[in-house]
This record gives C-alpha cells, structure tokens and sequence, in this order.
C-alpha cells in the first residue's frame, strides 16, 4: 500500500448512470497513469453504453445509458477491457505544452510569500517552478482548470488562509504539491505566484479545455512586455502552445 | 423571430433545455433544466422537441410582453400565471397575441416554473447545448440570468391545430416533503454503520444554501468511519456529498465536476428531477434501493418521458 494504490480496482456504481472505477485513494503518478491508461483504452474498446469519461487523480467516472447497457454488464466488460490492458495499450504519451508565465508583482502578488515561507529569493522560486515538468492529473474546480503536479517540495505552499474573493483569469498558484491555473476570474484560496496571458478555455473552442488530463507543461518565464505580445497573438488565435511531434 | 420582450426578469430566470453532456472531463458541469421531466411536458405541450430551450422560472416569475401570436405552456411549480392579468392554466396549450402580458402570481409550490414556446427558444448552441450556465457566463441569453429589456427570440414553427392538457396523475407532486430514491455510494464505506443508518432513517432539511449548483441540507450528524476527505474526484448532479462537519451537501446541475468529499449515496434519474424543486425548508428523506432496481425504474421513467406527447389530452 506504499503507492495509496488499492491491491485491485474497485467497480463502484455512482447513482444510476455511472460506474466510478477507483485505483487508490492518494495523489500520485503511477495511479493517475492507470486512469489515463483505463480511459484511452475503454474509448479504444468503444464498450457499448458508454456516454462519457472522467479521469480525476485517483479514478475514472464512466456515465453511461441505462437504456444500452446494465451496470452488470458495463462492470463485466471493462473488467474485460482491463484485463487485457498490456504495456503497448497504456498510456500513450501525453502532448507537451509551454506554458508563458509572468511571475511576481500585481501578476503574482503571493510569490514574496512563497519565497519567505521557504527562506528563499524570489528569483529562486521562480527557478524551481519553471524547471520542472509537471503533469495535468485533472481538470475540475472550474471549467477548464488544470490540476497539475507535483510541485518541488522547496516551494509547496499551504493554502491561503483566507481565501480571496476574486482571482484574475490565467493567475497561476500553488497549493501542497499541486500547481493550478485559474481559467477565469474566480474565487481561490491558492498562493499566485504569476499569470499566464493563455486561455485556458473557451466555451466556443472544441475541445474547449486547453490541456487534458495526462498532457506535460512547463512553465516559461516571461517579462511583462512578452506577456502583452503573447496575449494578443492568443486573442487573435495565433498562439501554439504545444510542441511539435 | 422576437417572441417575448422582459418587461421584469423574475428573480432568477434563465434559458434552459435539458443539459450539456460530454463536457464533464473539461470540468464544464452538465446544466439544463433543474426539473427536467416539467420543462419536458412544457415543450411536449406546444409540439417541440423535449429538448428544446424554454424559460426556467425561479421562485418570482417574470413579466413577458409578446411581440408575436403564438403558444405557450407553462409547467413546474405553480406559479399563477396571467395573460393581460386574467389568470390562465398551468400545464396546458395557451394561445398568446402581439401584446399580450404574462405575469406571474407567488410561487405556492416547488420552485421552479417552467415556459416553451412553440418552436422552441432561439439562442446559441454553446457546447451542443442553449442551456445557461451563469457561473462560466456562457449558453443562454450572453451567459446570464434574463434581465429587464431582454428580447427572447424563437424558431419559426407553424401552430398546433389542436391544444393540450396534460392528465393531473401525471404531473409531479410538489408537497415540500420528498421521499428520494438514491443508491448507495461510491464512498458509502467511508461511514459507520450508525452514521448510514442515521442518513437513511431522518429527514435532512434544505437550508438558505440552495441554488442551481446544490443544496446544503440541515439535519442530524451523519458519521464517518475515519477521515473526511478523499482525493478528488467525479461528481454528478444527485451526488450527496458529507464534508466532515456531517451535513449532507445534494449536488446540482451547475456544480462544479470534482469534489473532495465522500459521497454517501446518489439520488436516481427521476428524483434528481424531482429534487430541482426542493426550495429552502422543504424536506427531504432518502430511501435506498439497488442500482438494479434504480436502472430498472429510470428505464421506465425515459419511456415514460419519451411517450409524454400521446399522453396529453385534446383541449376540449
């Protein structure tokens, strides 16, 4: 139980219209890639029923129709479908995506506190969070907000103590080991650190979500000046976060 | 074409058809109509598509000034509506002329009206749906609630030569006191014996805390076997959530897609619909029963709602 993964899945039914396919109760790599892994196979399988997917941290909601399918039946087959999962079925590699980010001042106005709640310079926290690689674990909160982990335990924050009312769109932040970016003005207890001149959704976008759950992003610094440019090649659609094949 | 100009928006009236699917893994919730089987009747009514967009009333209806001839029906909690200040039928075909006013009385039961119009309301597919969804400020009328000076525009559509009445026995029962049919889980092991016999055997009240993303329910203490929060994950409207201070939290149409508490149970189809007119004081008891038989049943009620329209009755 080292990894918080369960010793085997667990078919839970979720009301009438859905099954909620658990792999452990903690936040880690190795359980978020068998829910990747779960949710590309059973689209792969294209298991008769099925409405939609949600892949979370830990686990994979499967809304189905009751009038094409049972709960009996859908737990049936993708057992089936996970029992002939094999390595080459996995996970396929996320996509990888650059995330521009202007850290401190009104963009970021926690990132002095994250640097003193660590003992370290500013400059060093911002090092820390653009050098790694992080992994979009899931989208929920709000439309379009990327989970994404894990943050250097150096700079992992606790929460706002008094969450703030309003969050500008595209503030980036931190809470614990995960990193978040707010898709649009919300209220937000995490510690923001900068913002990003991306939109990380648009309801008139197909897919209307910028990142999927299982992408890789980096976070680049970026000055203010770069931010306005950026902003208005994103507005005019022009802006390619992802990087080529 | 312009149908009905706002002359009062109500207290909080939005365009509503019956939900956005598909779009859970974006974290973008499913929306719609709270009520879907009264804005189902409501389109059935006047011949539309059951999923086509009508006016979801909340509590204090609208003022409406017609800027055409057509028909309306008007379902869901009873609201009193006038035509020109006489009163008129809930739940059936009404014929309404250029500059016409439909008003609305206090709501007496449930908590949410419903109104189509022939043809169906005209506003954008956002996501494959016209449902509003005011916290993400898009579907609808520009994302929002209706206000005053608003135009509601329609689809062409010719009218219905006969007009209908839908039988009493199959309109819902909004006494305020709910018996709600839910399946047990996903996280049902995460409370005691005691603490589920405690959910299932008390009515939980809805307290001030209830809108279209849920309802916050007042009651005794549900326990829990050890901690209260899981790792997030999947919601779905009828998810009953139990934070750790013990109080249920019954999750709604625009509610966020995750969640960090567990879930005791989950209220079926047909009750989800129900419980979109649960208003504040109201009661509600939870009753279990097996997914097999909750599929069972919601089976029955898709046929139900599919056969609606050959169940009206002709206006005599």
């Amino acid at each position: 139980m080292k990894t918080g993964s369960y010793e085997s899945t667990r078919y839970l039914p979720f009301g009438d219209t859905a099954l909620l396919i658990e792999f452990g109760d903690v936040i880690s790599l190795e359980l978020n890639r068998k829910v990747v892994a779960l949710n590309e196979a059973i689209l792969k399988a294209d298991v008769l029923g099925v409405e939609e997917l949600v892949p979370t941290y830990r686990s994979l909601l499967v809304r189905h129709d009751p009038l094409k399918t049972t709960y009996e039946k859908l737990v049936f087959r993708i057992k089936e479908v996970e029992e002939n999962m094999t390595e080459s079925t996995g996970e396929v590699g996320g996509r990888k995506g650059r995330v521009p980010v202007v850290y401190g001042g009104e963009y970021g106005p926690d990132l002095n506190y994250v640097a003193g709640f660590h003992k370290l310079t500013e400059e060093q926290v911002v090092r820390l969070h653009s050098e790694s690689k992080y992994r979009v674990y899931m989208i929920g909160f709000v439309a379009g907000f990327p989970y994404l982990g894990a943050v250097p335990d150096e700079i992992a924050t606790p929460r706002l103590e008094t969450p703030r009312l309003k969050v500008p769109a595209g503030s980036v932040g931190i809470a614990e080991k995960q990193t978040g970016i707010y898709p649009c003005e919300a209220p937000g207890g995490w510690q923001i650190i900068g913002r990003t001149p991306l939109e990380l959704f648009d309801s008139l976008r197909q897919p209307p979500a910028l990142l999927e759950p299982g992408d890789i992003v980096e976070f680049e610094p970026i000055s203010e000046e770069e931010f306005k440019t950026i902003r208005e090649s994103v507005l005019k659609g022009a802006y390619a976060p992802f990087l080529e094949e | 074409m312009r149908v009905f100009q706002v002359l009062k928006p109500g207290m909080f009236t939005t365009v509503q058809d019956m939900g956005r699917y598909h779009y859970l893994r974006y974290g973008v919730p499913i929306s719609g109509a709270m009520d879907v089987f009264s804005l189902v009747a409501a389109d059935d009514l006047v011949g539309n598509n059951p999923n086509d967009a009508g006016l979801e009333m909340t509590l204090i209806g609208p003022e409406l000034e017609a800027l055409t001839k057509t028909q309306i029906a008007i379902t869901g909690g009873t609201v009193s509506p006038k035509i020109n200040g006489r009163s008129a039928s809930m739940w059936e075909t009404l014929e309404i002329c250029e500059g016409d006013i439909v008003s609305f009385g206090r709501m007496e039961n449930g908590c949410r009206s419903y109104l189509s119009i022939r043809g169906g309301i005209n506003a954008s597919l956002v996501l494959g749906s016209r449902s509003t969804f005011v916290r993400g400020r898009f579907g609808g009328i520009e994302g929002r609630q209706l206000k005053t000076g608003d135009t509601i525009d329609g689809f062409n559509a010719s009218p219905l030569e006969a007009e209908y009445s839908m039988p009493e026995e199959l309109r819902p029962q909004l006494t305020g006191d709910y018996e709600v049919h839910v399946v047990l889980g996903p996280q049902a092991d995460m409370f005691t014996e005691k603490g589920m016999s405690t959910f299932l055997s008390n009515p939980y009240k809805v307290t001030l805390e209830a809108d279209r993303m849920g309802y916050r329910l007042e009651g005794p203490t549900i326990e829990h076997s050890g901690k209260a929060d899981i790792v997030s994950d999947a919601l779905l409207p009828g998810a009953v959530q139990v934070p750790k201070n013990g109080k249920p939290i019954l999750i709604m149409r625009d509610a966020q897609t995750t969640g960090g508490y567990p879930k005791i149970a989950a209220a079926t189809t047909p009750y989800v619909s129900l419980l979109g007119q649960a208003k504040p004081n109201d009661i509600i008891e939870f009753s279990k029963i097996t997914v097999q038989q909750a599929q069972e049943k919601t089976r029955e009620y898709h046929k139900l709602l599919d056969n609606l329209g050959t169940l009206l009755t002709k206006k005599s």
